[in-house]
C-alpha cells in the first residue's frame, strides 16, 4: 500500500512550527567578552598561516592520514568479508550496532580498554566504518548485474561464482565508495584529535589554547589541501604503499601504557550496571531511573532542540544560498563563494563548532551555526550542480540573475532540497549528540562526564539512548521522503557521484549493454544517498549536465 | 541415441505457460535449428532442455540470448569462465590473476578460430555487438561438452560472418540445437528443423522437405 502523500508545504510548516517551539528552550547568547576581537584574532591567523610548528604540523599530518587509511582499510576489508552475508540476521544486527554509534564515541569508550594508542584510533573509525561497508556492499552485489551468474557453469562453487561474475561488476563502485569513505576518515581522524589522539584536532586545540592563531590557520590548511586533493593521491595502485606507510607511522606513536586486564574488566566489571555487579537485581529500577529521568530524557530533548534549530537553519542557508553558487545567477560572485563553501563542507561540523566556540563563547549558538552552515553548504553544493544541470537544458529567452532562480530554480529544485535536508536531518542529530563533548548540555555531554567519573554502565545507557534516537530520526526522515513523492527523491545526480571520483567512466557500450538489465545500472539507493552526502562529488572530470543528460 | 527427451510436458516462463504438453527428442549427431517469430517459445524449449541435459549430467555448451559476459573483464578471462566449474575455487582465483599457460594458448587458438585474436586481451565492454557474441560463442566452445545449445547465437553478425561461426560451431560439436531467425541459414546448417508457433511445433522434418510455405504459415498473423 501506498503512504499517504505529503504536502511539501506541509512539511515544511511543521519543521518550522517545531523550531520557533523549540526557540524559547534554546540558549542563543554570545557569552564571550569580545566576541569581534577574538574573530578579528582568529581572522588574522588564518590570513597569515604560521608553519613555524612544521614539525609537529607534519608529524600529526601523517598521523591523521595513517588512523584514516588504517581505519577505512579495515572496515572496508571487515565489511566486504561481511557483505556476502549480509542477510543472515544476527550478523546484520551486529552491523547495525556498529554503526549507529559515533566514532569519537567508540574513542571515548575504546580508550577505557586500550587507552590512548592507535589501536583506539584505528578501531574507532573502522569499527562504524565497518557496519556502514557491509551494508552498502552488500547492496552493490545484490543490485549487480544477475545475468553473468546465471550463464556460468554449473556446479561452480560460491567464491568463483562471485570472483568471476559478480566482483569486477562492482569493483569500480566499491572504489569510489572507498575513496568517499576515505574522505570520511580524514574528517573522523582529524575530530579524534580533539579527544586527545594525536592527530591533526590536537594540534588544533593545542594552539588554541595557546592562542598561537597563525599555527591554528596552517593546520587548517594542512586539512583542508589534504582533503582536496585526495582523488590525486589516493590511486589503487598506490594502496600497498600508503597502508605500510600508515603502519610505520602508527608504530611510531608512544602510547601511555594501560593496566593489565584492562580488556576483561571492561566487559566484566566497568560496563555491568552498578547493581548487578553487586548482585542486587531489586536495585536495578532505582539506579536506572535517575539516569533515564535525570540525564536521558532532558539531554534527548535538548539534542532536539539544538538539532531541529540546524535543521532549519541549514535549510534556510541551503535554499536561499545556493544560487550563489551558480554562475548564472550569481555573476563573478560564484568563485569567492565556491571557495568558501569548499573549505565550509570540508572542515568538519565538530571543528567548526569548536572555532565558533572559542568566538562566541559557550552556549548552543555555535553549535547550531557550525551544523547549519557546514551542512547549509554540503546541500547547497549539491543544489547547485543540480542547477547546472537545469540550465543547460533551459529555453534560450529563460530570465535571467534573480528571477531565473526564483521562476526557474527554486521550483523545480524544492523537492529535491527537501529530500536532501531530510536526508542530512538524521546526520546532523548525530553530531548534535556527538557536540556535546564540547559542553552544551546534549546526549554527548552526558556520556563525557559519565566516562569522566568512570561510570562506564551509566555510559553504555546513554550510547544505547543515542544509538536509539538516532535510529528513530533516520527511519522518521525515511517515512518523511517516503511520503514526500518520488519526483522529489530522485537522486538522478548521484549516479554521477559514483563514476567520480578517479573511477574511468562507465563506457557507453556498457550502458548500452546495462539498458537490458536496468538494475545495473543503478546504483543502490541506500548508497546513493550515501553520496549525496558527499564531498567527494567535489570538482569533477565529467560534468554534471552531460551525465544528467545522459540519464535522461 | 537420445541425447534428451521431453514427453508432453508443460513449460513456463516468467510464470506463464508456454508450452502446454510439448513432446521432443534430440539425439546425438544432429544439428536441429528452431525457428519461429518471436515470443513463440524457442527459448523456453531451449531452456528447458538445458536443464534436462544437465540434470541427466551431460556436459552442456550453452549461447544463451543474453550473453552474461562480465564487461571488466578481457575477452580471455570471459572465455575462461567456460570451466570454472572444472577446478576449486583457488585455481580459479589464481587464474583471475594469471591465465595459467595451457588454458591461454587453447584460449587463443579458440579466438583465433572466432576472429577475436586481435581483442583477447581488451575488456569486453569496449568490444561491439557483433564481437560480444562471438565471446559468448568462444566460452561455449571452450567449455565445450556433447552438445552446443545456441539461442540466437550469431544475431548480431551479418550473414556471412554469420555461417563462418556456425561452421565453427558444426567443427567442435557433433550435436548442437540453436534457434536462427534467418531462414536461408536455418536451412544451409540444420540437418533438422523445428517450426515453433505460439507454444506448439507446427512442423518437425529435414530441411529438404519443409517448403516455403510451412515457413510463411509461421509468421502469417
Amino acid at each position: 500500500m501506498r503512504p499517504e502523500p505529503l504536502s511539501r508545504r506541509a512539511l515544511v510548516l511543521a519543521m518550522l512550527a517545531l523550531a520557533v517551539l523549540a526557540l524559547p528552550f534554546a540558549d542563543l547568547a554570545v557569552s564571550a567578552h569580545a566576541p569581534w576581537a577574538a574573530l578579528a584574532r582568529m581572522g588574522q591567523g588564518l590570513l597569515h598561516p604560521d608553519f613555524a610548528a612544521i614539525e609537529d604540523l607534519g608529524a600529526a599530518t601523517a598521523r591523521t592520514l595513517a588512523f584514516a587509511l588504517a581505519g577505512v582499510a579495515v572496515g572496508a576489508v571487515a565489511g566486504l568479508i561481511c557483505a556476502p552475508f549480509y542477510a543472515f540476521r544476527p550478523l546484520r544486527a551486529v552491523l547495525i550496532g556498529l554503526r549507529s554509534v559515533h566514532e569519537l564515541f567508540w574513542a571515548l569508550l575504546l580508550m577505557q580498554v586500550t587507552g590512548l594508542s592507535p589501536t583506539t584510533g584505528v578501531l574507532a573509525i573502522a569499527l562504524p566504518y565497518a557496519g556502514v561497508f557491509a551494508k552498502v556492499f552488500a547492496e552493490l552485489i545484490e543490485e549487480a548485474d544477475p545475468a553473468p551468474a546465471r550463464v556460468l557453469p554449473p556446479g561452480v562453487d560460491a567464491f568463483s561464482r562471485f570472483l568471476f561474475a559478480r566482483a569486477p561488476l562492482v569493483a569500480a563502485d566499491m572504489w569510489s565508495y572507498i575513496l568517499y569513505r576515505v574522505e570520511c576518515g580524514l574528517r573522523s581522524s582529524a575530530v579524534l584529535g580533539f579527544i586527545g589522539l594525536p592527530t591533526l584536532g590536537f594540534q588544533l586545540d593545542s594552539f588554541f589554547r595557546i592562542g598561537n592563531y597563525g599555527a591554528v590557520g596552517a593546520v587548517l590548511m594542512i586539512y583542508i589541501a589534504l582533503v582536496v586533493t585526495i582523488r590525486h593521491w589516493m590511486r589503487l595502485a598506490l594502496v600497498p604503499l600508503w597502508l605500510v606507510a600508515s603502519l610505520w607511522v602508527l608504530g611510531g606513536v608512544s602510547t601511555p601504557p594501560m593496566g593489565a586486564g584492562a580488556l576483561w574488566r571492561f566487559f566484566t566489571v566497568d560496563i555491568v550496571p552498578a547493581p548487578l555487579r553487586e548482585g542486587h537485581w531489586a536495585d536495578l529500577p532505582d539506579w536506572l531511573g535517575p539516569i533515564v529521568t535525570g540525564q536521558i530524557l532532558p539531554a534527548t530533548l535538548i539534542t532536539l532542540i539544538v538539532a531541529q534549530l540546524a535543521l532549519v537553519a541549514t535549510g534556510a542557508l541551503a535554499f536561499g544560498g545556493f544560487s550563489v553558487l551558480v554562475r548564472q545567477v550569481a555573476g563573478f560572485a560564484v568563485w569567492p563563494a565556491r571557495f568558501v563553501t569548499i573549505v565550509l563542507r570540508t572542515i568538519p561540523e565538530y571543528m567548526l563548532a569548536y572555532l565558533f566556540l572559542q568566538i562566541l563563547g559557550p552556549s548552543m549558538l555555535p553549535v547550531i551555526l557550525a551544523l547549519a552552515i557546514h551542512n547549509g553548504a554540503i546541500i547547497a553544493h549539491l543544489l547547485s550542480r543540480e542547477a547546472e544541470g537545469i540550465l543547460a537544458g533551459l529555453r534560450p529567452d529563460a530570465p535571467r540573475g534573480a528571477a531565473l532562480w526564483g521562476y526557474e530554480l527554486a521550483p523545480r529544485l524544492f523537492g529535491r532540497f527537501l529530500a536532501l535536508s531530510l536526508y542530512r536531518w538524521e546526520m546532523i542529530l548525530r553530531e548534535t549528540a556527538v557536540m556535546g563533548l564540547l559542553g552544551v548540555a546534549t546526549l554527548g555531554f552526558y556520556l563525557d562526564s559519565a566516562l569522566a567519573t568512570l561510570r562506564l554502565d551509566r555510559a553504555l545507557m546513554l550510547i544505547l539512548a543515542i544509538a536509539a534516537l538516532t535510529a528513530a530520526i533516520d527511519a522518521l526522515s525515511k517515512a518523511l521522503r517516503g511520503r514526500l513523492g518520488a519526483a522529489s527523491l530522485s537522486l538522478v545526480q548521484n549516479r554521477s557521484d559514483t563514476r567520480i571520483s578517479g573511477v574511468a567512466p562507465t563506457s557507453p557500450a556498457v550502458t548500452e549493454m546495462g539498458a537490458n538489465t536496468q538494475a545495473r545500472a543503478c546504483v543502490p539507493r541506500e548508497m546513493q544517498e550515501h553520496l549525496t552526502s558527499a564531498l567527494s562529488d567535489r570538482e569533477t572530470r565529467f560534468g554534471l549536465q552531460s551525465l544528467l543528460r545522459q540519464s535522461r | 541415441m537420445t541425447l534428451a527427451r521431453l514427453s508432453a510436458e508443460r513449460l513456463a516462463y516468467g510464470g506463464a505457460t508456454v508450452f502446454d504438453g510439448v513432446s521432443l527428442d534430440i539425439r546425438a549427431g544432429e544439428r536441429v535449428v528452431l525457428v519461429g517469430p518471436s515470443g513463440a517459445g524457442k527459448t523456453t524449449l531451449l531452456m528447458a532442455l538445458h536443464a534436462r541435459m544437465v540434470a541427466d549430467g551431460l556436459r552442456v555448451a550453452l549461447a544463451p540470448q543474453e550473453a552474461g559476459l562480465v564487461p571488466q573483464l578481457s575477452v580471455v578471462k570471459n572465455t575462461l569462465m567456460g570451466r570454472l566449474d572444472d577446478h576449486g575455487a583457488l585455481h580459479n582465483l589464481a587464474s583471475l590473476l594469471h591465465t595459467p599457460k595451457p588454458a591461454r594458448a587453447e584460449i587463443l587458438a579458440l579466438l583465433a578460430e572466432l576472429g577475436l585474436a586481435e581483442q583477447a586481451q581488451r575488456a569486453v565492454e569496449g568490444l561491439s555487438g557483433g564481437q560480444r557474441q562471438r565471446v559468448s560463442l568462444a566460452r561455449a566452445l571452450y567449455r565445450g561438452g556433447q552438445v552446443f545449445l545456441g539461442d540466437e547465437p550469431v544475431s548480431a553478425v551479418d550473414e556471412t560472418q554469420a555461417e563462418a561461426l556456425l561452421a565453427v560451431v558444426a567443427r567442435h560439436f557433433e550435436t548442437s540445437v540453436l534457434s536462427l531467425h534467418d531462414l536461408t541459414l536455418a536451412r544451409s546448417f540444420a540437418s533438422r528443423i523445428i517450426g515453433v508457433r505460439k507454444g506448439a511445433l507446427v512442423f518437425d522434418a529435414p530441411p529438404a522437405q519443409v517448403t516455403p510455405a510451412q515457413f510463411e504459415s509461421l509468421y502469417a498473423a
